[in-house]
């Protein structure tokens, strides 16, 4: 089996998002970047495929020469080779094209990716992917198993959860449940070793008619300070629950 | 050319989120200067969607529809879009809608925005108001395509209510085998429990309350407040509450009317995926604990003690106010 696990190369979950150039840009000083852990999760259910099926494994991301560190990440862990379409990111569907190209020229018959970046929250490039390549999709994955060219997941849905079967090729949204938060893998010094000499290849991208653009950003209000309630008067809390709030 | 809105239901019953979906879409009905139509599913008589300005509904009836499936419904919503040659679909972001969104945006061609929070700033250039970075920034993201998909997050809009005449008229779209190459095997949903989802309230648990045997005050709270229940990180991780539970950034967001956090200290994490919600109460002992700055309202004091004596409160004032 083929699997290609697609990175997104995101800002650490504590970093505090800041924007520049009139706020249309985001402010990447100071801040550290890291494998989406959406895709983590999916990176770690792919390297058990290969140890325990047998497959190889290759990541790709869709960015500038900045994202390599991450992608040496993946390589130390456990991936065989990178994929880098040498262009910015600029939204789910530019990336989803690019990703057709490196899917149908790798010949992949499995393709993990995040459900959804935790930078842009797009949620999109899986089922784009998918759909772009006709493949098969199944978003909110949180187990998935292939025997041959059949596989089983099951995907979390409001309130509970579904299994579904289907077969390669297949794209999946992944998330935790793939795996669990302690089967992550921290790559060890032998593994950061490796990663070095694996190859990273780095390809040009194609042209894509842009779907959309982003005209600026902006941060939330500042929020107003926290109305106190005394332990011992709590009445004084269903109260402004009620009559202030009117939530209740 | 009118707006086309894919309405949810279950069991025949329409879900809120689909209802704020069609109270959006009459909007933006109503600056392009169009009309609405609503999609329907498996559902006998959608007169109800009337109230939220729809008016038209093309009501699909076809036992291989019965159950949701991403791709056949995406197909099917793609045939409506080009019956009724909209320009602008609005779905909502359950899970079922974020599933079948991209592979919809794919066969109309259309630009999508996910996480839209407003109506359109304009709708030539067309752009709204999402928000990236799990809440902790708005994006405002221009549309270039002639088909445009919206999705609405929960809660952000709202349910306005419209007099329509929700005009229905059966819609058999032609279906292949493509449609169902992803056949669900076994849906697993506990009946009688309200979901993150579609909750108005979330009472939250964290780390603070020592141990799974403490949640039975919290179930009692969310009972009496007909609350879904939810759990921070760390706690999902070692297991005391479900991962389906899981709350923040790597978890579901939640967009509810009112959150309540009982023990959670309010890792950014944790805020970034709460923070849509309307009201936030937080019940902590630690009156240092980051989450005091993003609540509105905040107790401190010792949750073994305060909730509790907040259930029994809490049950007055529902009798009262039956």
């Amino acid at each position: 089996m083929k699997i290609l696990v697609c990175i997104s190369h995101v800002p650490d979950t504590t970093s505090k998002i800041n924007f520049t150039d009139n706020n249309t840009q985001f402010d990447t000083s100071g801040v550290q970047f890291v494998i989406n852990p959406n895709d983590e999760f999916g990176l770690t259910r792919a390297m058990w495929f290969k140890e325990k099926q047998g497959a190889t494994v290759d990541v790709v991301n869709v960015g500038g020469p900045e994202t390599e560190p991450t992608l040496r990440k993946a390589l130390a862990i456990g991936a065989d080779s990178a994929i880098r379409v040498n262009t910015p990111a600029t939204d789910g569907f530019q990336v989803a094209k690019q990703l057709v190209k490196v899917v149908t020229d790798g010949g992949y018959d499995l393709v993990i990716a995040g459900r959804e970046s935790i930078d842009y929250n797009g949620g999109m490039v899986p089922g784009m992917l998918a759909a772009l390549l006709k493949a098969n999709f199944v978003n909110t994955c949180i187990s998935l198993e292939v025997e041959g060219t059949e596989a089983k997941a099951i995907r979390e849905i409001d309130g509970g959860k579904e299994s579904v079967t289907t077969s390669l090729p297949l794209v999946i949204g992944g998330q935790k449940g793939l795996v669990e938060e302690n089967d992550l893998r921290i790559p060890n010094m032998r593994g950061i070793m490796q990663a070095r000499k694996k190859p990273m290849n780095v390809v040009e991208p194609e042209e894509v008619a842009v779907q959309t653009t982003v005209a600026k950003f902006e941060k939330p209000e500042p929020k107003g300070a926290v109305k106190l309630v005394d332990p011992d008067n709590l009445d004084e809390l269903i109260n402004l629950l009620h009559n202030e709030a009117k939530v209740i | 050319m009118s707006v086309l809105v894919y309405i949810e239901s279950e069991e025949g019953k329409f879900k809120t989120a689909s209802f704020e979906a069609a109270s959006y879409a009459r909007e933006i009905a109503q600056m392009l200067q169009t009309q609405v139509t609503a999609v329907t599913f498996s559902v006998e008589d959608p007169s109800e969607l009337g109230n939220y300005g729809i008016d038209k509904v093309l009501k699909v009836n076809n036992d291989k529809l019965k159950n949701f499936n991403a791709e056949a419904y995406a197909d099917v919503l793609q045939q409506a879009a080009a019956k009724e040659e909209s320009k602008v679909v609005v779905v909502s972001q359950s899970a079922n809608s974020k599933y079948l969104a991209p592979l919809l945006a794919v066969h109309l061609n259309a630009g999508y925005v996910s996480n839209v929070v407003a109506l359109p700033e304009s709708t030539s250039p067309f752009t709204v108001k999402r928000t990236a970075f799990t809440n902790k920034a708005f994006s405002f993201t221009t549309i270039e395509t002639q088909v445009k998909l919206l999705g609405l997050s929960k809660n952000a809009f709202g349910l306005k209510e419209n007099k329509a005449d929700a005009a229905a008229e059966d819609f058999s779209p032609s279906l292949n085998d493509e449609d169902f190459s992803v056949q669900v095997t076994n849906v697993d949903k506990a009946k009688d429990k309200v979901t993150i989802a579609d909750a108005e309230i979330v009472v939250s648990g964290g780390r603070g309350l020592k141990g799974p045997e403490n949640w039975e005050m919290l179930e009692e709270l969310a009972d009496i407040l007909g609350a879904a229940t939810a759990c921070s990180k760390p706690v999902s991780d070692m297991g005391w509450r479900p991962h389906g539970e899981h709350v923040g950034q790597t978890g579901k967001p939640v967009a509810a009317n009112l959150y309540i956090a009982i023990g959670i200290s309010g890792a950014i994490q944790h805020l970034a995926g709460i923070n849509s919600s309307k009201v936030k109460v937080v019940i902590n002992n630690d009156p240092e604990a980051p989450f005091f700055k993003a609540a509105d309202y905040g107790v401190v004091g010792d949750a073994f003690e305060v909730v509790p004596k907040l259930n029994e409160k809490l049950k007055e004032f529902k009798a009262k106010n039956a």
